[in-house]
C-alpha cells in the first residue's frame, strides 16, 4: 500500500515537477484572487447605487455567473471561442473565467457587506465633504469588509482550490504537473503528494474559517 | 458571410443544435441523477457525522474534524483524479460516474457537517437542560428540541453550499462522465462547431439559475426572522 501511494523513490523522482506546479498554483492564485476581488469590488460599488435600472441587471449578472459551473465557462472560452477566431490560450481563459465567476461571488459577498453598514455612516461621510467614491472607499468598504470577512476568506479558499481547473486547459499548475508525473512514473504517488501539498497549504485557512463560521452562526441563535 | 452571420453560424447553428439536442438532453438527465445522488448522500452523511460529533466522544471527534478539514481543503477535482486515476493501482477501478459521485459526496459531507455542527452548537445550553429536565432522553432532546431549531438556522448557508458543490458535477467530464459538459464537448469535436457548448451552457442555466434564485430568496426570507 505504502509502496503504491507513497513510494519514496517516486517522490524523489517527481518532486521537482510537483514543486514547479506548486509555484504555478501560487502564482495563479496571486493573479486570480485580486482579479476576482477587483471584479467583486466593482460589482458591489455599482450595486450601492440605489437605482433599480442598475441594481436588477447587476443582480442578474451575479446570479448568471453563480449558476454557471466555472469549468463550463472555462471550456466555453478555451474550446468555443477559437471557432469565432478568438484564440486566448489557457492562462488568459483561466483569468477571464475566474474574473467572471469568482468576481460574481465576491461581488455578492461585498454587496451584503456594504448593505450591513448603516446608511448614517455614508450620510455623515458625505456631509463632511467626501465624494461618493471617497465615501465608499474610505468609510463604507473598510467596515463592510470587516463584517463579511469570514465569507470573503471562505470564498478565497474556494478560489485557490478552483485553480486546479487550470489543469483541464493544460496550465502547468499543481494538479496538472502531478498528472504528468503520474503518467511518466505509472504510479499514483505524485497525485497523493499534490493532494498532501494542497492540504498542508490550505489547512490553516480551513481551521481559521471553521472557528469564524461557528462564531457567526452561534451569534444568530 | 459577414461577421455577425459567422458568429451565429458558429454559436447558434440551428442544424447542429437540432442534431445534438437529444445528446444534451441525455447529459442533463445524467447531471440531474448525479446531482441528486450527491445531495442525498452528502447531506445525510454530513448530518450523521454532526450527530456523532454531538455525543462528545473525543477521539472520534478529532477524527471527524480531521476528515472534515481534509475534504474542505482538497480541491474536488484532485479527489476525483485520485479516485479515478489513483485507485486502479490497487485494483479498485470505480467508473467516472462513481468517482465523481464519491468525491462530491465527501466534499458535501464535510461542508454540511460543519454547517450542521455550527447550527447544533448555536442552540443555547439552557434548551438542552430544560428538555432533559422534563424527562426527555438525550436522543429525544436532540431530535425534538435541538435539531428542529438548529436545522432552520442552517438552511440558507446549506442551500448555497449545496448548489456550489452540485455545480461540480461538471468536473465529471474530466473522467469521461456523459453529463452535460461531457456530451457537449464530444458533440463539439464531432460536429466541429461550438453550438453544442452553447446548448450545454443553456442547460446548466436551466438547472442552476432557479436554484441560485431560490437560495437568494431563502437568504432574505430567513434574514427577516432574525
Amino acid at each position: 500500500m505504502l509502496q503504491t501511494f507513497f513510494n519514496l523513490e517516486i517522490v524523489g523522482a517527481a518532486w521537482r515537477i510537483i514543486l514547479a506546479g506548486l509555484g504555478n498554483t501560487v502564482l495563479l492564485s496571486l493573479v486570480v484572487v485580486p482579479l476576482g476581488l477587483l471584479g467583486g469590488l466593482a460589482l458591489a460599488t455599482l450595486a450601492s447605487v440605489r437605482n433599480p435600472w442598475v441594481r436588477w441587471p447587476l443582480m442578474a449578472w451575479v446570479d448568471f455567473f453563480r449558476a454557471f459551473p466555472p469549468l463550463v465557462l472555462l471550456i466555453f472560452l478555451f474550446a468555443g471561442l477559437p471557432f469565432a477566431g478568438v484564440e486566448l490560450g489557457g492562462f488568459a481563459c483561466v483569468c477571464i473565467a475566474f474574473f467572471l465567476n469568482t468576481g460574481a461571488y465576491y461581488g455578492e459577498i461585498l454587496r451584503a457587506g456594504v448593505e450591513s453598514v448603516p446608511t448614517g455612516q455614508s450620510e455623515a461621510a458625505r456631509s463632511t465633504g467626501l465624494g461618493r467614491l471617497q465615501t465608499m472607499l474610505f468609510v463604507v468598504l473598510p467596515q463592510a469588509v470587516r463584517n463579511v470577512l469570514p465569507d470573503l476568506l471562505s470564498n478565497t479558499l474556494e478560489v485557490v482550490k478552483l485553480t486546479s481547473l487550470g489543469s483541464v486547459v493544460a496550465m502547468p499548475e499543481l494538479l496538472f504537473q502531478a498528472r504528468q508525473a503520474q503518467s511518466l512514473t505509472y504510479n499514483p504517488t505524485p497525485i497523493v503528494l499534490a493532494a498532501a501539498i494542497y492540504f498542508l497549504m490550505l489547512w490553516p485557512l480551513v481551521r481559521l474559517l471553521s472557528r469564524l463560521e461557528n462564531r457567526a452562526l452561534a451569534g444568530r441563535g | 458571410m459577414n461577421s455577425w452571420e459567422r458568429f451565429v453560424d458558429a454559436f447558434f447553428n440551428v442544424k447542429v443544435m437540432a442534431k445534438y439536442l437529444p445528446d444534451i438532453a441525455y447529459g442533463m438527465l445524467v447531471t440531474v441523477e448525479l446531482a441528486a445522488l450527491v445531495i442525498a448522500a452528502g447531506l445525510v452523511t454530513g448530518l450523521a457525522l454532526a450527530l456523532v460529533r454531538s455525543l462528545g466522544f473525543r477521539p472520534l471527534n478529532l477524527l471527524i474534524i480531521f476528515v472534515v478539514d481534509l475534504f474542505r481543503a482538497l480541491p474536488p477535482l484532485v479527489i476525483i483524479v485520485f479516485i479515478y486515476f489513483g485507485l486502479p493501482a490497487v485494483d479498485i477501478a470505480p467508473s467516472g460516474f462513481v468517482s465523481t459521485w464519491l468525491s462530491l459526496t465527501l466534499v458535501l459531507m464535510a461542508f454540511s457537517e460543519e454547517i450542521y455542527w455550527a447550527g447544533i452548537t448555536s442552540i443555547a445550553k439552557g434548551q438542552w437542560e430544560a428538555a432533559r429536565s422534563t424527562g426527555l432522553s438525550y436522543g429525544q432532546t436532540l431530535m425534538h428540541v435541538v435539531l428542529p431549531q438548529a436545522l432552520r438556522l442552517t438552511i440558507p448557508p446549506l442551500t448555497n453550499r449545496t448548489i456550489a458543490i452540485t455545480k461540480g458535477t461538471a468536473l465529471g467530464t474530466v473522467v469521461a462522465v456523459s453529463e452535460i459538459l461531457g456530451m457537449a464537448s464530444s458533440a463539439v469535436s464531432n460536429s466541429y462547431n461550438p453550438s453544442p457548448l452553447t446548448m450545454g451552457a443553456i442547460a446548466y442555466l436551466i438547472l442552476f439559475f432557479p436554484m441560485v434564485i431560490f437560495g437568494r430568496w431563502l437568504e432574505t426570507k430567513m434574514a427577516w426572522k432574525r
